[in-house]
């Protein structure tokens, strides 16, 4: 593994909720990581975004990672949830809250702190 | 033929006689795309996984960016 795919690796398995999008919650790139960011923030969910931008590495080795070919990713402890799609339609069925609340706990909406973290 | 075109057939190739298969060009430029599909061996996956496939049969045009945005909307049926 590269240095990169492991921190990857690292962050996706120790923060509650990671988001890779294009851009930052403050700044946001792209439409799908908009709806992405959206869905998550309406279930309450406690987001780490890391922007891709800064270097297209971090989207080669994500995706080497993943094996999810598009941005947005979002993963729950650990597990891959899917893209903007899947985790719009999740949170539709109430799905993404009943997920937080499995890998998280109860109460975990108090607890949600949004943060941006570079890789 | 167009993008939207190709991408149908591919589409076609990995599930045949769906019931639902539908590309929609979303802007008309012929790299935003829709696609929803529905069929049988989509069924008792999970969405990450029914994804996997349609990302598996457009892997070409995924690959040498003819698309740019893909939306995609899948449904087992049964």
């Amino acid at each position: 593994m590269t240095q990169l795919r492991t921190r990857i690796d690292e962050l996706i398995k120790t923060e509650p909720v990671t988001l890779f999008m294009k851009g930052t919650p403050q700044l946001i790139m792209c439409g799908n990581s908009e709806r992405a960011l959206r869905a998550l923030r309406e279930a309450g969910a406690p987001v780490t975004a890391v922007d891709i931008m800064p270097d297209p590495q971090i989207r080669q080795e994500l995706s080497a990672l993943s094996g999810w070919p598009t941005i947005p990713q979002v993963f729950v402890g650990g597990e891959l949830i899917g893209g903007a799609d899947i985790v719009q339609e999740l949170a539709e069925t109430g799905e993404l809250e009943q997920k937080l609340l499995e890998s998280l706990g109860e109460g975990y909406r108090g607890r949600a702190v949004e943060k941006t973290v570079t890789v | 033929m167009s993008a939207a075109t190709s991408l149908r057939v591919l589409l076609e190739q990995a599930f045949p006689d769906a019931p639902v298969l539908e590309v929609v060009d979303r802007t008309g430029g012929g790299d935003h795309f829709q696609v929803t599909v529905t069929h049988p061996r989509l069924a008792g996956l999970t969405l990450v996984d029914q994804h996997r496939l349609v990302y598996d049969a457009l892997s070409g045009p995924l690959g040498d960016g003819t698309i740019h945005e893909l939306r995609i909307r899948t449904r087992g049926t049964g």
